[in-house]
C-alpha cells in the first residue's frame, strides 16, 4: 500500500513545520529510521519550507492502514520531540489513490502556496534522489516519482499554469519586456527606496538591465544601494535631469505629492525624442502624476495597476489548474493500472494462459501431422502435455503466491522471461 | 494548369486566413505555426502558377489586375517569409494571412484571360519598373500589418489590463523598429519605381511625367511615406504616430493599386 503522511502550509503553522523539517543530517537519519519501521518497504521524504511529507510503500494492506500512520506518527513525535496530539492536529494521512494523487498534485505545483510556482518540482526530484542514494526506495516509489515528474511536465506544457507573473515585481519585469525588446541595453533608475522597490530592481537586473542609477534622499543610502546593484548614485535633486537618459524608472519615495508632473514628462519626452519610458510608481501616496499615462510613449503603472495585472494572472492560473486536475486524473489512472498489473493474480492468470495457448497450438499441430492416432492415445498425449505444463508452472506460481517480500521483483522477472507484457496490450 | 495551381494556392490561403482568425480568437493560446505551414504550401503552388503563366504569356504576368493582385499577394508572402526567418515576430503570420487571402481573392474575381502584350509594354523596363513597385508595396503592406499589431499591443499596455494576445505579441520596441525598417526598404523601392517609370515614359511618350492618375497617386503615397520618415528622423515621431501613419500610407497604396485602376482612366489600368 502507498501512503503519505505529512503537513503543509495549509494545515500547519510555520512553528510546527519548522519543528518537523528534516534538515541537513536529520534527513538521512530520518529516512533510515522510517525505513526500518515494521512493514515499511520503501520511503522518501519531501521537506521544504512549506511542507514535510513522508511517502511510504508498505506491505500493510488497506484494512490495517491505521497501523502505518500510528507507527509513523509515533516515530515523528520521538524523532522531532513533538507532542503526538499536536502532530495529529496538523497532519494529513492519505492512502492508495489519494496518496498517489497527492504526490502528483504536489509535483505539478497544484498544492503550492502560489499555484504554478516552479521550484517544487526540483525539490521533489532532489528529495527522491537523496532517498534513492540511501537505497530507501524501491521499484514502486521509483516508478511513482518518475510518473509524478512526467505528470508535472505534462501539466507544465499542456496548461499555462506557470506562464504569467503572480508577483508585483515579476509583473513589472514582464511589462518591461513587452515595451522594450532587450532589457540589457536599457537604462534604469531607482528613485527612492523601499523593500518592494528594491525587489523589483533586483528582478530587472537579473533580467538583463545593466545600467543602474540610484537617486535617494539620503545620499549615503543611495550609494550603498548603487554599490549593491553595480550602478551609480546621484543626488536626489538631480533626478529630473537624469530622467532624460532613463528608460525604466521605479519610484518609491515618501513624498506627499507628485514629484513628476505631466508638464515635466512632456519636456523629458521631447528631450528624449519620444523614446519610450516605463514608469513604475509603487509609492503610496503616488509620486508620479497619473495623467502622464495619457502621453504617447509613456507607460505608467502604479501599485494598483500592477496588483490588477497580478490578480488577473492568478485568476488565469486558477482556471488552468482545473485543466491540470484532469491531466492528473489521467496520470493517476495510468499509474494505478501499472500498479495493479504488479498484483500476483493477473500475472498467474497470464502465465497460465500463455502456457495453455502454447500447449494447445502444439497439440493441434501434432494431431494434424498424425491423423491416424486413435482416441485413446490422443487422450493420453493430451494428459502428458498438461502434466508437463503444470509441473513446469508450479514453482513460479507458488513463488508468486507466497513470496510477498520480493513480489514486485518476481512479477517483473516472470513477465520479462515469458514476455507477458505483449499479450496484455 | 496555371489556373488549377492558382485555385489550389487560393484554397490554401483561405484555409490560412481561417486558421489565423481562429488562432487570434484563442487569445493567449494563439500561435502562428500552423498558419506558416499552410502559407508555405500555398506559396509553392502560387509560385508555380506564376511561372507557368509567365511561360504561357512570354512576359512577366503583372499586366492585368488579376495578375497584378495575385503577384502582389505573392510578393507580400515572400517578404513575410524573409521577415519570419530574420525576426520571428510572434503572430505576424496570423495578421498577414487574411491580407494575403483578400488580395488573392480579389485577383480570383477579376477577368483572367491571357492577352497578347500591348506593344507599349514590350520593354525591359516592364519587369524592372513593376518588380520595384511591387516589392516596395509589399514592404508597405507588412508595415501596415505591423502597425496594427503595434496599436493592439499598445492598447493592452495603456489600458493596464494586459491579457488576451498580450503575451504572444512582440514587444513595442521591436514592432516599431521593424516597421521603420520596412518603410526604409519600401520608400527607396517606391522612389526607384517612380524614377524608372519616368524614364520608361520618356522613351515611349517622350515625356517624363504625364499626370496620369496612377502617377499622381503614387506621388501622394510617396509624400506620405516621406513625411513619415522625415517626422521620425527630425521630431522623433515613433510608436503610435508612426504606426497610424503607416496604416494611412498603406490605404493610399491600396487606393492607387485598386481604386485608380478600377475607377479612373489610366494607361496603368492593368488591362
Amino acid at each position: 500500500m502507498i501512503s503519505v503522511i505529512g503537513l503543509n502550509h495549509k494545515t500547519a503553522d510555520i512553528e510546527v513545520r519548522e519543528k518537523l523539517a528534516f534538515s541537513g543530517p536529520k534527513l538521512e537519519e530520518g529516512l533510515k529510521g522510517l525505513s526500518s519501521l515494521p512493514g515499511v518497504k520503501e520511503v522518501f521524504v519531501i521537506s521544504t519550507c512549506n511542507r514535510v511529507e513522508i511517502y511510504l510503500h508498505s506491505t500493510i494492506t488497506s484494512p490495517l492502514k491505521d497501523t502505518v500512520s500510528t507507527q509513523v506518527i509515533r516515530f515523528l513525535s520521538e524523532f522531532h520531540s513533538i507532542h503526538e496530539e499536536l502532530l495529529k492536529k496538523s497532519l494529513y494521512i492519505l492512502h492508495d489513490t489519494e496518496a498517489i494523487r497527492h504526490l502528483f498534485r504536489v509535483a505539478s505545483s497544484l498544492d503550492s502556496m502560489v499555484i504554478g510556482e516552479p521550484q517544487i518540482l526540483g525539490q521533489v526530484k532532489e528529495a527522491f534522489e537523496f532517498a534513492l542514494g540511501l537505497k530507501t526506495t524501491g521499484p514502486i516509489i521509483n516508478t511513482l516519482v518518475k510518473k509524478a515528474i512526467s505528470a508535472a511536465k505534462r501539466v507544465r506544457t499542456e496548461t499555462r499554469i506557470a506562464e504569467n507573473a503572480v508577483s508585483i515585481s515579476y509583473a513589472a519585469v514582464e511589462l518591461a519586456k513587452k515595451i522594450f525588446e532587450d532589457l540589457s541595453t536599457k537604462t534604469f533608475m531607482l528613485l527612492g527606496a523601499g523593500e518592494m522597490a528594491e525587489l523589483a530592481a533586483r528582478h530587472l537586473i537579473s533580467n538583463g538591465v545593466k545600467s543602474v542609477t540610484v537617486a535617494n534622499r539620503t545620499y549615503e543610502r543611495g550609494c550603498e544601494l548603487a554599490k549593491e546593484f553595480n550602478g551609480r548614485a546621484i543626488r536626489f535633486e538631480d533626478f529630473p535631469k537624469e530622467l532624460i537618459h532613463t528608460d525604466i524608472v521605479i519610484c518609491s519615495t515618501g513624498a506627499p505629492n507628485y514629484i513628476v508632473t505631466k508638464a515635466d514628462m512632456q519636456e523629458v519626452l521631447k528631450e528624449r525624442r519620444q523614446k519610450p519610458v516605463f514608469l513604475i510608481d509603487i509609492s503610496v501616496p503616488r509620486n508620479i502624476d497619473p495623467a502622464i499615462n495619457e502621453l504617447d510613449n509613456v507607460y505608467l503603472y502604479d501599485i494598483d495597476d500592477l496588483q490588477g495585472v497580478v490578480d488577473s494572472n492568478i485568476l488565469e492560473r486558477k482556471k488552468e489548474a482545473e485543466k491540470a486536475e484532469k491531466i492528473i486524473n489521467e496520470e493517476v489512472e495510468k499509474f494505478q493500472k501499472w500498479l495493479s498489473s504488479l498484483d500476483s493474480v493477473p500475472t498467474i492468470i497470464a502465465l497460465r494462459k500463455r502456457a495453455e495457448n502454447i500447449k494447445e497450438a502444439e497439440l493441434r499441430d501434432f494431431f494434424n501431422r498424425f491423423p491416424d492416432i486413435d482416441e485413446k492415445k490422443k487422450k493420453a498425449i493430451i494428459q502428458l502435455a498438461s502434466t508437463i505444463v503444470n509441473k513446469l508452472l508450479h514453482p513460479p506460481t507458488a513463488a508468486l503466491k507466497e513470496d510477498s517480500e520480493n513480489r514486485e521483483t518476481l512479477i517483473a522477472t516472470i513477465k520479462r522471461l515469458y514476455s507477458l507484457n505483449d499479450e496484455e496490450e | 494548369m496555371a489556373t488549377i495551381l492558382f485555385e489550389i494556392a487560393l484554397t490554401f490561403y483561405f484555409a490560412g486566413a481561417i486558421v489565423s482568425i481562429v488562432e487570434l480568437w484563442l487569445g493567449s493560446k494563439a500561435t502562428s505555426k500552423p498558419v506558416i505551414y499552410i502559407a508555405i504550401a500555398g506559396f509553392v503552388f502560387h509560385t508555380f502558377s506564376i511561372i507557368l503563366r509567365y511561360i504561357q504569356g512570354g512576359y512577366l504576368p503583372i499586366t492585368n489586375l488579376h495578375e497584378a493582385s495575385s503577384f502582389y499577394a505573392w510578393s507580400v508572402l515572400l517578404l513575410f517569409f524573409f521577415l519570419e526567418l530574420r525576426y520571428k515576430l510572434g503572430l505576424l503570420g496570423c495578421f498577414i494571412m487574411p491580407l494575403v487571402f483578400i488580395l488573392m481573392l480579389s485577383s480570383s474575381m477579376l477577368p483572367r484571360e491571357l492577352k497578347p502584350l500591348d506593344p507599349i509594354l514590350r520593354s525591359y523596363w516592364l519587369p524592372i519598373h513593376t518588380i520595384l513597385a511591387f516589392l516596395g508595396n509589399a514592404a508597405f503592406a507588412l508595415s501596415f500589418v505591423i502597425g496594427i499589431m503595434y496599436l493592439i499591443q499598445e492598447h493592452y499596455l495603456k489600458s493596464k489590463h494586459p491579457s488576451g494576445l498580450f503575451a504572444k505579441l512582440p514587444s513595442l520596441q521591436s514592432l516599431d523598429e521593424i516597421n521603420y525598417r520596412l518603410i526604409t526598404i519600401g520608400f527607396p523601392l517606391l522612389s526607384l519605381a517612380i524614377i524608372t517609370g519616368a524614364v520608361w515614359s520618356e522613351t515611349v511618350f517622350g515625356t517624363y511625367w504625364r499626370w496620369d492618375p496612377k502617377e499622381t497617386w503614387s506621388l501622394i503615397t510617396w509624400f506620405i511615406y516621406a513625411l513619415l520618415l522625415h517626422a521620425r528622423l527630425v521630431s522623433g515621431w515613433r510608436g503610435k504616430r508612426a504606426a497610424i501613419l503607416s496604416i494611412i500610407g498603406f490605404s493610399t497604396v491600396l487606393f492607387t493599386f485598386f481604386g485608380v485602376s478600377l475607377i479612373m482612366k489610366t494607361y496603368h489600368a492593368f488591362k
